[in-house]
């Protein structure tokens, strides 16, 4: 270590205006800087009002050329913000950006604290931390990797569809994988949308239509992913493409086996457990691909190993019995994860009395209901399949801004339940009551749509629902459900009786997103959506290169919005692709087999698998291409052969002595 | 002495949550503790324990690490490690003589800056009911210590 040549420092504190000096003496920290960590090598140390600014980058340009300076720290925020300004600044005036370190004074100190020569004494200690650790910095070169244009969309709701179709029509090949026999998501379950009331199907099926045909799509429905491996620029993914007992490239899509099949099934997914469908089937008319799919588990000839009526009638000889599950792998650059929400189970929500009272409907049930297509032809019954009710109830919030459910508000119910309400109204004259918390209609043409629904004489009681029972207390109660309610703007209880209940529910994080985001390699909030790399900047981006998120998969929102994140996630992706190259952190750890003892100690640490073990010569390999910098074998490794760049024990034992002012006197001989 | 002891704590924080959730304390305007001073690494997984040991001979009172939640990691489960290690390097601590709550681990997500601030501040408050550590002092000073406690000594109770 004495042998070490002398750095040449430079320290740079930044004021930021008065966010920094207003409570830290910046000039005292800086003559400090220059008197005390002299024998560290700060040869010189200046302040300014806003380094990041093109003058204050110019200041430690000019001084790195003049002064020869051989090590930069700024004393400024946090590296999440100017890291890259100052180490391309560095990199301008011929330093490599890797010899350049950021202090946090701002958020870490300035911000944090108010007395001022407590909060000056912590940034000297910080300061002198980074001094400290940039001198054992060494220069690195950034990875440069190449961008595969290739670009797996995982989910064909309306999110994932639009970003297929803007990177498709960009000329680019798309990987569209969905898990459902067709592609369209929820969407295609609705019969209108707000604001504007268009019918949901002649809006989408177009778009589905689109990506179904387009040359630069290929369509994997019925299809999983079951394993993501690699990085930016080159992800190797496996998808499944489950047996779906249809040969694609024979059937027509005519229809015939769906109408001999004998079997009739609930259909529990796209028809909410309010309609049939057969044992073979394609979910809905419009569906794409229009290829059926056989359910094997209701299939007459898979239990009883008779019947084959599909093949029997089927004039092209598409259907095959002996179809077996397929493993498809792909190389993809970027992957945009679009697998949207799972419904609140309104069954949780027990004093609403969901399944336990026949005429208690959810949200998505209702939408099959008021569906043309849907089980009832769009007419508006009770349970009973006859009987058009005469009074509506319809509850906000189901599950949401609840603290024994989700905290959160699910963003789409008010409008929801304004829709239901203006659907109920037009189409049987019934009255409705629509019961609400907060009435929350913020975006373009929303708040139009409340004042409609209004006037067209729909009544608003504004309190949290406690109870929806049959149990009648008087006469004109009985028969119907009893909606008990606090009314918060007439301040007393009510109890009000109506034939039908519907549960504006909530919408969730879908069942498995914990699963699926693990695989990708993001993370999820508390709530259990996937976490975005920046909550208002960078809302499509995640924490790992190369993935993107869009639509509910992020959090609950509309259809508009999902259309934008589909489109904003897009577009991240091409530009991506465009720069043809990426640049990775070159954070990696790698392995000195002159000392590596082959213990195996780090074998069983590494998540990606970039550890493996050269059987031939007893030591361990690191594959720097699968790599995520981590550093938990570096710190695992007993003979300390394992070296992490960037983090390196020699750069944050420094620091750990620069915090603690050990460095402050010279240490003797 | 102990009424005016202000703890010296070295915190090592997670690129991803802790030192984030750091930054948004911060950008927040939120106030805590002054006496913590952090240090960036990528994961919770990369703490060496030596790094934790050298802090308390240095002169540092009390560490701090900090990570993802558990199923949150960054790196899918490196966190988890940190964890094992925390919990078997309490026991060399005891074993040292070193006060275990000397060394926390907490958990804080890149959302989680009030979580930052105020667990920050909590053990900030545990390290001063603990006292110094004067772990690792030179020689030297110890040897003015003992002088000074046997003068304390020599004063009839």
């Amino acid at each position: 270590m004495s042998e070490k040549k002398q750095e040449r420092v430079g320290v740079y504190v930044c004021h930021c205006g008065s966010n920094i000096a207003g409570t830290v003496d910046v000039e005292g920290l800086t003559k400090w800087s220059e008197e005390k960590l002299k024998h560290q090598g700060v040869i010189v140390a200046r302040d300014y009002k806003f380094m990041c600014s093109s003058l204050g980058q110019e200041l430690i340009e000019k001084d790195i050329k003049e002064l020869g300076l051989t090590r930069v720290v700024v004393a400024a925020c946090s590296p999440h913000l100017h890291e890259k300004t100052f180490r391309t600044a560095a990199k301008n005036a011929g330093l490599n950006p890797y010899l350049c370190e950021l202090a946090s004074i701002r958020e870490q100190v300035s911000w944090v604290h108010t007395d001022k020569a407590v909060a000056t004494e912590k940034a000297k200690a910080v300061v002198a931390g980074a001094v400290s650790r940039v001198i054992e910095n060494v220069p690195l070169e950034e990875i440069k990797v190449p961008i595969n244009p290739n670009t797996l969309v995982v989910g064909g709701g309306i999110a994932g569809i639009q970003a297929a179709l803007e990177i498709a029509n960009a000329g680019l090949h798309v990987y569209l994988v969905e898990r459902e026999p067709s592609i369209g998501g929820h969407m295609a379950q609705f019969d209108k949308t707000f604001p504007t009331l268009d019918c949901s199907a002649c809006i989408l099926t177009p778009r589905m239509v689109e990506a179904g045909t387009h040359p630069n799509i290929t369509l994997l429905t019925w299809s999983e992913v079951v394993n993501v491996a690699g990085y930016v620029g080159s992800f190797n993914v496996t998808i499944k493409k489950k047996a779906r007992f249809v040969k694609e490239d024979l059937c027509t899509g005519c229809g015939i086996c769906e109408e001999k099949c004998p079997k009739k099934v609930i259909d529990e997914v796209f028809e909410a457990g309010l309609g049939y469908r057969k044992a073979v089937y394609t979910p809905f008319a419009q569906a794409v691909p229009k290829f059926p799919v056989m359910d094997k588990e209701n299939c007459t000839y898979f239990i009883k190993g008779t019947c084959k009526a599909c093949e029997k009638f089927c004039p092209t000889g598409a259907i095959d019995f002996n179809q077996q599950d397929e493993l498809i792998n792909i190389e993809v650059g970027n992957i945009i994860l679009a697998t949207g929400y799972d419904l609140f189970d309104a069954r949780r929500v027990s004093n609403y009395g969901y399944g336990r009272l026949p005429n208690v409907f959810t949200s998505l049930e209702f939408e099959r209901l008021s569906n043309a297509a849907g089980p009832t032809n769009g007419e508006i019954v009770l349970r009973d399949g006859k009987t058009t009710p005469k009074s509506v109830g319809i509850i906000h919030c189901v599950g949401s801004r609840d603290k024994n459910f989700n905290n959160y508000c699910s963003v789409i119910c008010c409008m929801q339940g304004l829709k239901f309400a203006h659907l109920v109204h037009e189409r049987t004259g019934a009255t409705v009551y629509n019961f609400y918390i907060d009435m929350r209609t913020a975006y373009k043409a929303y708040d139009e749509f409340y004042q409609r629904v209004l006037e067209e004489g729909t009544l608003f009681v504004r309190g949290k629902v406690a109870e929806v029972t049959n149990a009648a207390r008087y006469e004109h109660e009985k028969g119907k459900l009893i909606i008990q309610t606090e009314d918060t703007l007439a301040g007393k209880q009510r109890r009000i009786p109506v034939d039908m209940v519907i549960l504006s529910s909530g919408l969730q994080p879908r069942y498995d997103a914990k699963e699926v985001g693990k695989m990708f390699g993001i993370s999820c909030s508390t709530d259990g959506w996937f976490t975005e790399k920046h909550p208002k900047l960078d809302p499509v981006a995640t924490m790992t290169e190369g993935i993107y998120i869009a639509g509910c998969a992020q959090g609950p929102k509309d259809i508009p919005s999902s259309v934008a994140q589909g489109a904003a996630a897009s577009a991240r992706v091409l530009n991506k692709i465009l720069q043809k190259e990426v640049a990775l952190e070159p954070i990696k750890a790698s392995v000195d087999q002159d000392l590596c003892s082959g213990c195996r100690i780090c074998n069983g640490l590494c998540p990606f698998n970039a550890i493996s073990f050269l059987e031939d010569r007893m030591v361990t390999e690191i594959n720097p291409a699968l790599c995520q910098g981590c550093g938990t074998c570096v710190a695992a490794c007993p003979a300390g052969a394992i070296h992490g760049t960037g983090f390196s024990d020699e750069q944050i034992m420094a620091q750990i002595d620069g915090l603690l002012f050990r460095n402050l006197q010279p240490v003797e001989a | 002495m102990t009424d005016n002891f202000e703890p010296t704590i070295i915190g090592f924080t997670c690129n991803w949550c802790s030192y984030r959730a750091a930054d948004l304390a911060g950008t927040a305007r939120m106030k805590y503790a002054p006496n913590v001073r952090l240090i960036r690494m990528m994961c919770s997984g990369r703490l060496d324990p030596t790094f934790v040991l050298r802090a308390l001979s240095n002169g540092a009172d009390g560490v701090m690490i900090t990570g993802c939640h558990p199923g949150e990691c960054h790196y899918l489960e490196q966190n988890y490690k940190a964890l094992r290690r925390y919990l078997l390097l309490q026991r060399v601590l005891k074993g040292l003589g070193i006060e275990p709550g000397r060394v926390k681990l907490v958990w804080a997500s890149a959302a989680e800056g009030a979580r930052f601030a105020s667990e920050t501040t909590l053990f900030v408050e545990e390290i001063r009911k603990l006292g110094p550590l004067n772990w690792g002092k030179p020689i030297e000073e110890l040897e003015s210590l003992q002088e000074e406690i046997s003068k304390l000594e020599e004063v009839p109770a």
